[in-house]
């Protein structure tokens, strides 16, 4: 099933809700995003870093950039380049048009 | 056996010593010429004199070298750190000479640490380094 912006400019579609619901299954994954919450805009290194002494998950870079794959191909994960750099950005609209599904109708 | 030296991968020697120098503040210690065009350049910290040195070399265009560097510029990881007393001062006074943060201030679990560019292709990281 296709998720779509809420609306009027629900006509793009924002990611597959499965895809959505299996990136938030993972603890780790919705650690990532409790950390971009607070600090959006991180690289790999930084999230990694926060990560293993924040929340003493001590997953390699490897996983972590895995999981970030993940969070991405559900578009809760955006990437920004600048320059040789990259960055991640939370992305709340898969989950602001998941909440409307049902609390938006009454 | 001990450790002396760590080496910054440049492209530029006028360059990499700008920065280094003017802006990080550290002081030349060696600069030999071993070949044409080749030096064998050394910097220390002048809080540090006898301490490591930091070897400008030249292998910016290395195909391992290069490999290395973007594949670590990507995930903003830095290729090696330096001691500062405070991270916050040590940002400041680096922004406003224009020094371009990718990690800003980041304090936990006792270390302070943040990541800048260093013009010459690398990310260097600053750190607050507790007592072993």
């Amino acid at each position: 099933m296709l998720l779509r912006a809420p609306g009027p400019t629900g006509k793009r579609i924002l990611a597959c809700v499965d895809l959505i619901f299996k990136a938030l299954a993972d603890p780790t994954r919705r650690k990532i995003l409790d950390e971009l919450s607070e600090n959006d805009g991180q690289t790999l290194f930084e999230l990694c870093q926060r990560l293993v002494v924040i929340h003493q998950i001590g997953s390699t870079r490897q996983a972590i950039s895995q999981h970030l794959a993940i969070l991405e191909e559900a578009e809760l994960v955006r990437v920004k380049r600048k320059g040789r750099y990259k960055f991640h950005y939370i992305n709340i609209a898969p989950l602001q048009a998941i909440g409307q599904r049902w609390t938006g109708k009454k | 056996m001990r450790i002396y030296i760590s080496s910054i991968p440049i492209g530029n020697y006028d360059k990499a010593l700008t920065f280094y120098t003017e802006v990080l503040g550290f002081v030349k210690k060696r600069d030999n010429e071993m070949a044409h065009g080749i030096r064998f350049i050394t910097l220390v910290s002048p809080e540090d004199p006898d301490g490591p040195e930091l070897l400008l070399e030249p292998n910016a265009n290395y195909r391992g070298i290069k490999a290395l560097r973007d594949a670590l510029a990507e995930d903003g990881i830095p290729i090696t750190s330096f001691a500062v007393e405070d991270v916050q001062k040590e940002y400041e006074r680096l922004q406003a000479l224009g020094v371009k943060f990718t990690q800003k201030p980041m304090s936990a679990g006792g270390w302070k640490s943040a990541v800048f560019d260093d013009t010459n292709g690398n990310l260097i990281e600053i750190a607050e380094v507790p007592e072993p």
